[in-house]
């Protein structure tokens, strides 16, 4: 079979699982790699999860490939941080099956907290590194990276950047191999790393990457493409294409598939047959740091940045002095930025928070968005699970504010790491209030499964954990739920909670208004004669409301009649319609 | 030399441009082109201002995304996005533009004003503009969630592809139960586009 489709690099990288014969995915859901899960859970013939977390979904993956099964787990560049355990440990046992690793970068934090460079992990663990630059080799780089990882005993990654994760480009498809289980054979000074059998291993892992550095210099994931020699290019990735978009064959490039291990060599041959050397990749300069090491004269951060993502404008200006004719508009552009949804089940509690002028530990999810005017109830978001544990560092050095700070942490983000958070506040006593936001589904991502919902990836039918029940095993005595839609309970039971002189959580339930299930069948509208213009309906942040001529108004293809606005408004302007 | 057809569309999150930009990439891609489609998921699709890219060439397409004074045509889902983003056209291009106004939350909170006149300035800068009521033809197709088919009806008469092409294409993208209220749409944004 040989087919041709449009496809979503992301969604090739799946494919590119399906034809290579890989039977276990696991992952933790995050922008923007999100989707290759979500596609290789539609193949029949992969078992696909998610894990609670990328620790988990990296342990359990790397199992099923000692086990002998071809195995993959994908994450963002911080979720690399959370498996960032394992995966030092997986380069000294390497592996049975195959065990590919997909990492998706964000330069320019589209969707992210940081801009960290996920090759500083290749080189520190000592793992190969593929990096494709279109759909088409999202697919057949995970191939390869399946073939190098059971011809070395190494996992590999492949390293993809929100650009190439989710652009959609013309790929070529293949059927699936057969690739059979190997044996697993019992094996404890390759599996078991204690110091005697870590210490055989390590030089094994050293002399694997001089392998695979020597393998490098004569693969097709690396190649030269000739035009005017004046100009040489090094680059891999979204760069490649914005280059080549920018100088054509007006340069000659030196085009890494492989972007660790390099071979010095490789570089230098090509480095000596042109004039003028560029290389050229986004975020850090870790291919110029390598050349500079190796003595080969080239030029990088010097010109271009660190930080952002490039394009053929940027590469242009930066390099060629060169800029387009474009149209202008003179006026105040207001900026557009994003909001909690209309119907948010977020809104009602960020209301009370800023009311009651609380200090807020935030976390990872769409309640970051808490901390945007109205709301603006946020005081902190760092990764995935630090509000709770971040909330016991402060309160134990500043008791006297212990009953005006809380964190507030998503029923998905609360699964990935909140729970040892949460076992830190009771098992060494901090007199901390968490709030879990559980709205039945991970939902920045775009709609994960995870433990609390019910369902699996595959949409199996399974029994919930009970966020409750978590909470109590862990030792907390003082577990309460309610509706942050009513906004009065809400208010009632954070004050009751803040005022307690022991550890307690709320849980803060109401589904995602994004969810199928939740129709409210009805919208809301304001009657304008018995509005009173107190503006008390703007203060929750509704992007359905707004003031016209004086009054409120409501935007009725955007309500989707939650009717959070209604209980704010004290005239009974604002009325359920249909 | 051989150049590439830049299209970009401008919208709010939520809009459905990503459909829209689907659409386009499998048109290109039914008449030959090689084709690259870039999309933005994730944050920025809360309400936020969201850009997607289509590109297509009879040879082959580097890069995924489009640069300022690179579009060929720019279609706007909103009035406000297209003045925030009518850099990228280029200076001969066309833009699409709905006249539907989506205040942004600086706007609603008064912490900005929303500009008037936006369309007519463009338009009295020289650059060709087509604009619409794209939200208000949507309802009359039977659906306000068709703003996008509207717009690419709108497209339909100035691009390079047959109206009953781009109208398969729409066939071939739009799931069965929501396809007569589509076609609908687009009809209506090839008839008001003029």
């Amino acid at each position: 079979m040989s087919d041709k489709k449009l496809l979503l690099g992301n969604a090739a990288v799946a494919r590119g699982l399906y034809e290579a014969g890989c039977r276990y995915v696991s992952s933790y859901p995050g922008t923007p790699s999100t989707e290759i899960t979500e596609f290789a859970a539609q193949y029949d013939e992969i078992y696909a999860e998610w894990a609670p977390n990328e620790k988990v979904a990296f342990e359990t993956a790397l199992g099923a490939a000692i086990a002998g099964a071809r195995a993959f787990t994908a994450m963002k560049h911080v979720g690399l941080n959370v498996a960032a355990d394992p995966l030092f440990t997986a380069s000294y046992t390497g592996v049975n099956g195959g065990f590919v690793i997909g990492v998706a970068d964000d330069p320019a934090m589209h969707s992210s907290q940081n801009e960290q460079d996920s090759r500083h992990y290749a080189i520190a663990a000592k793992l190969p590194m593929l990096e494709p630059s279109d759909s088409t080799e999202c697919l057949e780089f995970t191939k390869a990276a399946f073939e190098l990882s059971e011809k070395f005993d190494t996992p590999v990654f492949v390293r993809l950047c929100t650009r190439v994760a989710h652009s959609q480009s013309i790929t070529a498809l293949s059927d699936r191999e057969d690739v059979p289980m190997k044996d697993y054979v019992k094996n404890p000074a390759k599996f078991i790393m204690n110091p005697g059998n870590a210490v055989k291993r390590h030089p094994i892992v050293e002399q694997r990457s001089i392998d695979i550095a020597e393998y490098a210099a004569t693969s097709a994931l690396n190649r030269v493409e000739w035009g005017d020699k004046s100009v040489g290019i090094i680059a891999s990735g979204a760069s490649y294409l914005y280059a080549k978009e920018v100088f054509g064959n007006k340069a000659s490039y030196l085009k890494l598939g492989i972007v660790n291990p390099l071979n010095a060599q490789m570089l230098k041959d090509f480095a000596s047959q042109v004039e003028k050397l560029y290389v050229i990749e986004e975020l850090d300069p870790v291919i110029e740091t390598f050349c500079k090491a190796n003595g080969i004269d080239c030029i990088g951060k010097s010109v271009l940045p660190v930080c952002g993502e490039f394009s053929q404008e940027l590469i242009a200006k930066l390099l060629l002095d060169k800029e387009n004719n474009v149209n202008s508009y003179e006026g105040n552009v207001p900026v557009r930025p994003p909001v909690m949804c209309p119907g948010c089940p977020h809104r009602g509690l960020f209301y009370v928070l800023k009311k009651l002028r609380l200090t807020v530990l935030g976390d990872i999810g769409c309640y970051t968005l808490g901390g945007a005017a109205p709301l603006t109830a946020l005081d902190t978001t760092i990764c995935m699970g630090a509000s709770v544990s971040g909330l016991h560092g402060f309160n134990k050095v500043r008791p006297e504010s212990v009953n005006k700070t809380v964190a507030v942490i998503g029923d998905s983000t609360f699964m990935h790491s909140g729970i040892t958070g949460l076992t830190d506040i009771a098992y060494n006593r901090s007199v901390s209030t968490v709030l879990v936001l559980d709205n039945h589904i991970t939902g920045m991502t775009g709609h994960q499964q995870n433990p609390c919902t019910g369902l699996t990836l595959k949409n199996v039918p399974v029994e919930p954990v009970k966020i409750e029940d978590v909470c109590t095993a862990v030792g907390i005595k003082r577990v309460r739920t309610v509706d942050p839609n009513d906004i009065k309970a809400t208010e009632t039971a954070i004050k009751e909670e803040l005022a307690a002189d022991e550890p307690s959580v709320i849980i803060v339930r109401r589904p995602c208004a994004l969810l199928k299930k939740v129709n409210y069948g009805c919208k809301y509208s304001v009657e304008a004669d018995s509005c009173k213009s107190c503006r008390l309906c703007m203060g929750i942040g509704c992007p359905a409301i707004s003031f016209k001529e004086g009054k409120a108004s409501i935007d009725a293809t955007l309500c989707v009649g939650c009717g959070l606005c209604e209980t704010m408004c004290n005239f009974g302007a604002i009325r359920k319609v249909q | 030399m051989k150049s590439t057809t830049n299209i970009m569309i401008a919208g709010v999150g939520g809009q459905g441009s990503l459909l829209a930009s689907r659409v386009l990439g499998a048109l290109a891609i039914s008449k030959g082109f090689d084709v690259k489609v870039s999309e933005v998921h994730g944050m920025s699709q809360r309400g936020g201002s969201v850009v997607t890219y289509v590109r297509y060439s009879d040879d082959k397409v580097a890069s995924p995304v489009i640069c300022r004074g690179e579009a060929d045509y720019l279609l706007c889902f909103e009035q406000l996005e297209a003045a925030r983003w009518i850099e990228y056209l280029k200076p001969d291009g066309v833009l699409v533009a709905n006249t539907q106004k989506m205040l942004p939350m600086p706007v609603i909170t008064g912490a900005a004003e929303y500009p008037e006149g936006i369309i007519e300035d463009i338009k009295a800068k020289g650059v060709k503009v087509i604009d619409l009521d794209a939200l208000s033809l949507a309802a009359e197709a039977g659906s306000e969630k068709a703003v996008n088919i509207v717009l690419i009806g709108a497209f339909a008469r100035f691009c390079e592809f047959s109206k009953e092409e781009v109208e398969a294409c729409i066939k071939s993208c739009v799931p069965p139960k929501f396809l007569e209220i589509n076609l609908k749409a687009f009809e209506l944004g090839y008839n008001s586009a003029k």
